[in-house]
């Protein structure tokens, strides 16, 4: 039991913290640039990706003794089409308006980076329980990537979040925020601000280790100090 | 044994290792002297705006302004940048987005669009001579997201609220506007050279920018190339290209409509998104022209010159890579050729 939750909170740390697609990895870039013009539509695009790569990692990684590798980029590709058509149908079915609004974004999950990085890196080689995680992790790791990204840019932009009105009256919408520019904005500050944390964080643990090995240094050499005197 | 303390970063070593980037020849002219020179330069033009468009423009001038310097202030702090409050570029910046909007935006337009062309534009690419864009030029565009404010223009003359940005007054339509449907514009040539137009602040008196314009080229701060082939790129393609049954007038009358004479004297110069090579310049210059006829002609919006110097700043790293002159004395590598047969005793 103890196995699971280790594997499932090492998942979770690396989709979300240090390994998140969007803003460690950088890959499915065209979703995360295209379709984060609101909150909403930016949660069901994640979701979407999510249900997808957790189907096709499982699938994958019950298949992988079976897929020859020279076929294995197509015969991932027939597996991923088929759960993002399936996505497809039901959120036609039970989502007309998200559906309508992500438009030919759902269909392109197919070619999405993520789904085909994670079936090539992670669940053509691992046991189907961690792929299955694995998938569920990076999903949410890109859902909440790209929630961040779409809740910035609805309430800069049209000053809405989910559709309510959150900013004052007197505020006037940057609608240059929902559109392409707002994103490439967007995404960059959050990047940066990423980055900046990354980069602190190694620096401390640098100058930790440093500091470590000056004492180690010291209590070294003080012998020989004493020796001199 | 004295140990070396470990550097704070990797920042302190790659300062040690910097060597400044050529030329390397030694001026008098600084950042700051330069800097102050194009405001010099910029002042009949802004005088005149506040001339025309009451103390409003000023008012406008003085919240860009301050909003840039601000920001560069913050965010030098923020960024850990060098401190350049003193090379006055965010002066200019901020004086340059003033002359740039109409004078009936709200007064937090100039603010953001400050801030805007500071923080994101120059500092957070490294701050001054490291942005890839025009600021100013680049915070206009930014400030076009309240599309209807950037393109309300009020007739000269007309008196407006200092403060509020409750603006009660008709608004009318430039004279591009009318040049874009292919009729000459109801002013007479003449007061459109001196500048009694509907327009953005700065850009209206095509006669002050260029007197300014001259000031900067006799200073040798701009070289004539970049506003000599832009604006005469725009008159030849407005004289031979007209839209409607049109004379010269047509093309006169574009060349001092609009921001041209602001856009090629002042923002298509700036040193760090303009190329540096002579012939590049020029090349510069007419993309510059060409863009702004093109999308006056066919754009969305009746002026094309802020967004044609934009997309030619995107060249300036292309235009330099295919201009650079070979350095004096080069002698391009010859193929290895036949040795020839040594003449018996000749070279002896």
């Amino acid at each position: 039991m103890s196995g699971f939750l280790s594997v499932i909170k090492e998942r979770f740390k690396e989709g979300f913290v240090t390994n998140n697609p969007t803003f460690i990895q950088f890959i499915g870039m065209c979703p995360t640039l295209a379709t984060t013009t609101s909150a909403k539509n930016a949660l069901g695009m994640g979701l979407a990706v999510t249900a997808v790569l957790a189907f096709s990692n499982t699938v994958i990684s019950l298949l992988r003794k079976i897929i020859p590798s020279q076929v294995r980029i197509a015969a991932f590709i027939v597996i991923i089409s088929g759960a993002v058509t399936a996505t497809e149908l039901l959120m036609k079915a039970f989502l007309p308006a998200l559906n309508a609004a992500l438009g030919i974004f759902i269909p392109l999950i197919v070619v999405n980076c993520i789904i085909l990085a994670r079936a090539e890196a992670f669940a053509s080689k691992n046991k189907v329980f961690p792929s299955f995680v694995d998938g569920i992790a990076m999903g949410l790791g890109f859902t909440g990537a790209l929630f961040l990204i779409g809740s910035v840019r609805e309430i800069i932009g049209a000053g809405t979040w989910f559709g309510m009105k959150v900013t004052p009256e007197a505020y006037s919408p940057a609608t240059i925020f929902i559109m392409a520019p707002g994103a490439f904005f967007t995404l960059g500050v959050l990047v940066a601000i990423t980055n900046k944390i990354k980069y602190d964080v190694n620096e401390r643990k640098r100058k930790k280790e440093a500091n470590a090995a000056l004492a180690l240094a010291d209590r070294a050499e003080k012998p020989s100090e004493e020796e001199t005197v | 044994m004295k140990k070396h303390p470990l550097p704070d970063s990797t920042a302190e070593f790659d300062k040690m290792l910097t060597v400044s980037p050529n030329p390397h020849i030694r001026s008098r002219e600084t950042t700051p002297s330069l800097m102050l020179c194009v405001i010099i330069a910029l002042l009949p033009a802004a005088v005149w705006g506040v001339y025309q468009f009451g103390l409003r423009a000023l008012m406008i001038m003085i919240v860009s302004i301050v909003s840039c310097v601000c920001a560069e202030a913050l965010s030098a702090l923020v960024l850990k940048l060098k401190f350049s409050i003193n090379d006055l570029s965010a002066v200019v910046t901020g004086l340059l987005l003033a002359l740039n909007l109409p004078v009936s935006v709200p007064l937090w337009m100039p603010a953001v669009g400050g801030v805007f062309a500071i923080v994101i534009v120059k500092q957070l690419f490294g701050g001054i001579g490291k942005n890839f864009l025009n600021p100013a030029l680049c915070a206009r565009v930014f400030l076009f997201s309240w599309a209807g404010e950037m393109t309300y223009f009020t007739t000269p003359k007309t008196a407006l609220p200092l403060f509020s940005s409750d603006i009660d007054a008709v608004s009318t339509a430039t004279p591009l506007a009318s040049l874009n449907a292919g009729a000459l514009p109801g002013i007479p040539i003449i007061d459109l050279f001196i500048g009694k137009q509907p327009g953005c602040i700065g850009e209206v008196s095509a006669l002050l920018l260029l007197a300014g314009g001259l000031f900067l080229i006799i200073r040798k701060v701009i070289s004539v190339r970049i506003p000599l082939a832009f604006i005469g790129t725009v008159f030849a393609l407005t004289y031979f290209f007209p839209l409607g049954d049109q004379d010269v007038h047509y093309a006169v009358a574009s060349v001092f409509s609009g921001a041209l004479f602001l856009g090629a004297f002042f923002m298509a110069t700036d040193y760090t998104t303009s190329p540096c090579t002579p012939i590049g310049q020029i090349i510069y210059g007419v993309g510059c022209g060409a863009l702004t006829v093109l999308i006056r002609y066919f754009g969305g919006y009746p002026e094309g010159v802020s967004f044609a110097i934009l997309i030619m700043n995107l060249f300036v790293w292309f235009i330099d890579k295919y201009t650079k002159p070979t350095p004096f004395g080069h002698v391009k590598p010859e193929k290895p050729k036949k040795p020839k047969k040594a003449k018996g005793g000749e070279a002896e």
